[in-house]
């Protein structure tokens, strides 16, 4: 007798590809879904704010008059902060990672580490403002400069970096350190000429991801006191500074004061997309250039 | 045997200049006696973690002879191979009792630096893992890393090793390609070249044709007959025709002991213990 009867898999058939198509298209609509948001989102912020960028309004100070704003400020802002947050969270973040995965003993303090950093980057970006505020703008008595924003900015990001550097170090073929270490080659040289490179592309696409969240992020300058309206633009870590996002949230909640507010939030929320996406851009090429094989 | 056949590059021209001539070379090839004792291991006990892995190892090693390890899987033979340049540290837990000697310096001591002792003693890896550079690169890694900065010696250093491991004809025209083009047994030989350009005495085989194809095996142990003229080679095999092929003493591991070791021509016609017979005969392993 065969256990498998072909009148009941017959019988059944039907109802298994319906099910099957049924969940495909589920899938498909779960991934249309978040395309569909985002359309309507880029849609609507060009209808609203495309015919107001032009020259002007990207080399303008700020104003009060919605006709000669501009974002110049604000752009300048985000170059001075980024030239904080890069050069610390780059040697901050990948000294950490190559600390944990390549010196630190396994043993209770690297996992002690390892689990506050996972904690860490849970922590809400405004708690990270409340301990930017208290250390470097009152305690070490920076005030609301760039300075005090980067190195919040950079608390903020580092966590996401190690982890990163973390992965791409980790990724690294063991037989590539073991035949560095099989000819001598002590950990800091093995370090420098075979993991570094080979991590390379991994931890330049995790920095600049996070970076791009460094530019995005909003509420731990809230905390610091970004000031609402700043004419003079920034022209060093030492200076006050605001910054896109925050240009596009007080130009947000005044618009019900002045209506074309809510034209130049939209404005400014496309130049600051446009920046995202190149910095995205450049992630994923360098991925794709330096991407090896083993 | 001692008479070159055909003009070879000597990569150790500049190097140990008091060690033997070629004449008591010639003197003492099959005779066990005058043999100079490379690697000397007594007594030596490992463990990884709680896992006994090398249990009681006494073993000579001899100078540019071709000794085989073999036996099973988890025999302890490739722990004991890594042990004879301390790569076996790289594992965490790892515990060691008793002593080696290299040229009659305990290398187990700490004070032994390890960097030291992987210069003089090379490693080929099981699978080929070329760094991802250029040929030219991964041939310099190694006298870079030890401060050669001259690019005519490393010029030189690059082909001598590579015509050393007898690759040279083939990568001469694509130095500045990267090593990942080759095919297999290629890259494994490049490897190969990698570690005769740090000038080593001793060279560690870890299974290096364990992932080729026959005719690169073929190849790489051709030319592990020729380097047996300059180094002491100790190399790990799953192989046992390879071993018979190539060696010229054996040593059977099995279950972290060595069971026999002993001249590759007696371990394999006639072996003292039950289960080298058995393991050798195909009825194990």
């Amino acid at each position: 007798m065969k256990y498998v009867d072909t009148n009941q898999v017959q019988k059944n058939m039907n109802s298994r590809l319906l099910k099957n198509n049924v969940l495909k298209s589920v899938f498909f609509l779960a991934t249309i879904f978040g395309l569909i948001v985002l359309a309507v989102l880029i849609i609507r912020v060009i209808m609203q704010g495309a015919s107001w960028i032009n020259m002007d309004f990207l080399t303008n100070k700020l104003s009060t008059s919605p006709d000669r704003a501009g974002i110049m400020g604000a752009i300048l802002g985000t170059f001075w902060l980024m030239v904080v947050v890069i050069p610390v969270t780059l040697i901050l973040g990948v000294g950490t990672a190559i600390y944990l995965e390549l010196y630190a003993r396994k043993g209770r303090f690297q996992s002690f580490v390892q689990t506050n950093i996972a904690n860490l980057a849970g922590v809400p970006s405004i708690v990270y403002g409340i301990l930017g505020m208290t250390i470097f703008v009152r305690a070490l008595d920076f005030g609301n400069v760039v300075l005090a924003g980067g190195l919040t900015m950079s608390l903020l990001v580092l966590p996401i970096i190690i982890v990163a550097a973390q992965e791409s170090i980790r990724a690294v073929p063991q037989h590539l350190s073991e035949a560095s270490y099989g000819m001598g080659a002590t950990k800091w040289q093995t370090v420098k000429n075979i993991i570094l490179p080979a991590a390379l592309p991994g931890i330049l696409t995790g920095s600049i991801l996070s970076l791009s969240r460094a530019i995005g992020e909003t509420a731990p300058l809230v905390v610091i006191g970004i000031p609402a309206l700043l004419i003079p633009f920034p022209g060093g870590i030492m200076d006050r500074f605001t910054v896109l996002p925050m240009q596009i949230y007080y130009w947000t909640i005044d618009s019900s004061l002045v209506e074309e507010y809510a034209n130049l939030a939209a404005a400014t929320i496309i130049v600051l997309l446009v920046l995202l996406f190149l910095l995205n851009a450049t992630a994923i090429v360098i991925r794709n250039k330096f991407q090896k094989r083993y | 045997m001692a008479t070159l056949t055909k003009p070879k590059v000597n990569i150790k021209n500049h190097a140990n200049t008091e060690q033997k001539s070629i004449t008591e070379t010639a003197a003492t090839t099959k005779q066990n006696m005058n043999k100079k004792i490379v690697y000397d291991t007594k007594d030596l006990n490992l463990w990884y973690g709680e896992t006994h892995a090398l249990k009681d190892i006494n073993l000579s090693i001899y100078e540019k002879e071709v000794t085989a390890i073999i036996g099973p899987s988890g025999c302890g033979k490739s722990t004991y191979l890594k042990t004879l340049n301390r790569m076996v540290e790289l594992v965490p837990s790892v515990k060691t009792s008793g002593v080696i000697t290299y040229k009659d310096k305990s290398i187990l001591d700490k004070s032994f630096k390890v960097e030291d002792l992987r210069t003089r003693v090379g490693m080929v890896f099981q699978k080929p893992n070329p760094f991802p550079k250029s040929i030219y690169d991964n041939i310099a890694y190694g006298p870079k890393i030890h401060g050669i900065r001259n690019k005519k010696i490393l010029d030189e250093i690059v082909e001598k090793s590579l015509r050393g491991a007898s690759i040279w004809d083939e990568v001469k025209d694509r130095l500045k390609e990267n090593a990942y083009g080759l095919s297999g047994g290629q890259q494994q030989r490049i490897c190969i070249a990698r570690c005769l350009a740090i000038e080593p005495d001793v060279i560690l085989m870890d299974e290096p044709t364990s992932a080729l194809d026959p005719k690169s095996t073929l190849r790489v142990e051709e030319l592990i007959q020729e380097l047996k003229k300059d180094y002491s080679i100790v190399i790990v095999t799953h192989n046992m025709q390879q071993a018979a092929r190539i060696s010229d003493r054996t040593a059977f591991f099995l279950n972290g002991e060595v069971v026999e070791y002993d001249e590759t021509d007696t371990i394999f016609t006639n072996p003292a213990d039950s289960r080298t017979e058995d393991y050798i005969s195909g009825r194990f392993g």
